[in-house]
């Protein structure tokens, strides 16, 4: 399972996140927004680990964990839904 | 082609912090593409910030309150009406709209259009009719009853658990997490604006709410959903922003739809986090935050005028969505003599 950006989040370069539907804005840091990016491209969390890998100095195991938090506050804040 | 320039007076100059749509409507209007205008302040107190406010009102009258009756305001505006003659008139406070509604017919053969509800539709959803209303249209409403007296208040909370929120008839609401508290609230808000108090549930949510015109023949001329971003201590909003929500546009034409609903409305909602909308008011005018409806893109103001004055108004069918309005106060520095001819002549 993958988890997509909704649709209607708008996602700026700066790393601002304006959610349309509740007037919510939210800003990333510069790893953040390249993470949202990935999603946004369809990447699925697999591809996504190995690409924050190969680019940067981080453990598996840290990334994993780090991660996963991210994608539980991308969830509560509903700018993300799963598919298939 | 030239534009044609009407004499429109409007009522609400009061921009405090409670502050009503007057001056946001003036805005409106002196952003209208079709029309130029003149702007005639209609004050109630000496100290309404419009009647100073010269770049944006042209000129002030006080006008008696709606407690004096429907024939002291009539005299009142047939004096305005001889001095400016008057095209037409926004009345912005749900205290004198019933007034305003009654006179409708009787301006109007005088040359003073407005665009209001009827009376029938000023009733109907009323803060105390407002839980039938929602049955009536299918529309979720938090279920409230009436206090007539503070021997009522602990009968009436028994049907409800805490917190409750209490109402005024026309303004004001507290909530209130025992009995002490809902009758402290009952007292404050019944003194200054009489009986009956509302008791109502409270929802849980964040609350959205739509600036909406109606033609009064069912169709929704305009509407767009906000959500406060800041809220003062007396619940108003001092920033807000336009937000992309098909359900709230949905619920707004229901609501016209049924109603034929004729002029300005403001829809206040709670929304759950099971994404649920309680309706919690309906007010019958414009609210102070709609020149955002502007800034979106549409005028609603605009709108209503034409659509007095007998031209073809066609319904707004986008807004921007992620359009920001943000209040800021300010100090004017006023001359003594202003404000000496406003309280001795009552003109300015």
């Amino acid at each position: 399972m993958a988890m997509r950006i909704k649709k209607n989040i708008a996602l700026s370069e700066s790393g601002f996140i304006f959610h349309p539907s509740t007037g919510d804005s939210y800003s990333v840091n510069p790893i953040g927004l390249e993470i949202l990016n990935l999603m946004k491209a369809g990447q699925s969390s697999e591809e996504i680990k190995a690409h924050m890998l190969e680019h940067y100095r981080v453990d598996g195991d840290s990334f994993e964990k780090d991660f996963y938090d991210f994608q539980v506050m991308l969830r509560t804040y509903k700018l993300v839904e799963d598919h298939e | 082609m030239s534009k044609p320039r009407y004499t429109i007076a409007v009522t609400g100059l009061n921009a405090i912090d409670s502050p009503g749509p007057g001056m946001a409507v003036i805005r409106g209007l002196r952003d209208a593409e079709s029309f130029d205008v003149r702007i005639i302040g209609l004050s109630y107190e000496n100290l309404e910030p419009g009647i100073y406010m010269h770049d944006l009102v042209d000129k002030t009258y006080q006008v008696p309150y709606p407690s004096e009756g429907q024939e002291v305001l009539l005299n009142r505006l047939e004096y305005i009406h001889r001095q400016e003659q008057l095209d037409f008139l926004y009345p912005n406070f749900d205290a004198e709209l019933f007034n305003f509604i009654k006179l409708e017919g009787v301006l109007a053969q005088k040359g003073i259009r407005m665009v209001l509800p009827t009376v029938d539709q000023f009733e109907a959803r009323h803060k105390i009719n407002l839980y039938k209303y929602g049955k009536e249209h299918g529309i979720l409403v938090p279920r409230a009853e009436m206090v007539f007296s503070p021997a009522d208040i602990a009968r009436v909370i028994g049907s409800f658990e805490f917190p409750v929120v209490v109402k005024g008839k026309y303004y004001d609401t507290g909530i209130a997490y025992n009995l002490q508290q809902a009758q402290q609230h009952f007292h404050k808000i019944s003194a200054k604006w009489g009986l009956p108090i509302l008791i109502q549930a409270f929802v849980h949510g964040t609350e959205v709410n739509v600036c909406a015109i109606g033609d009064g023949k069912g169709t929704t001329l305009g509407a767009v959903p906000m959500r406060k971003l800041y809220i003062t201590d007396k619940g108003k909003a001092w920033a807000g922003i336009t937000l992309d929500d098909e359900n709230l546009l949905e619920i707004t034409q229901r609501v016209i739809g049924a109603t034929h609903w004729r002029g300005p409305l403001e829809l206040e909602f709670m929304k759950t986090t099971e994404d649920a909308y309680y309706l919690l008011e309906i007010n019958p005018r414009f609210p102070a935050w709609c020149y955002l409806t502007v800034g979106a893109g549409q005028n609603q103001i605009e709108s209503l005028v034409n659509l007095a004055m007998g031209k073809e108004v066609q319904p707004f069918d986008s807004y921007e969505v992620g359009k920001l309005f943000i209040r800021y106060s300010e100090d004017m520095i006023v001359n003594i003599s202003e404000f000496e001819q406003i309280s001795t002549t009552g003109e300015l």
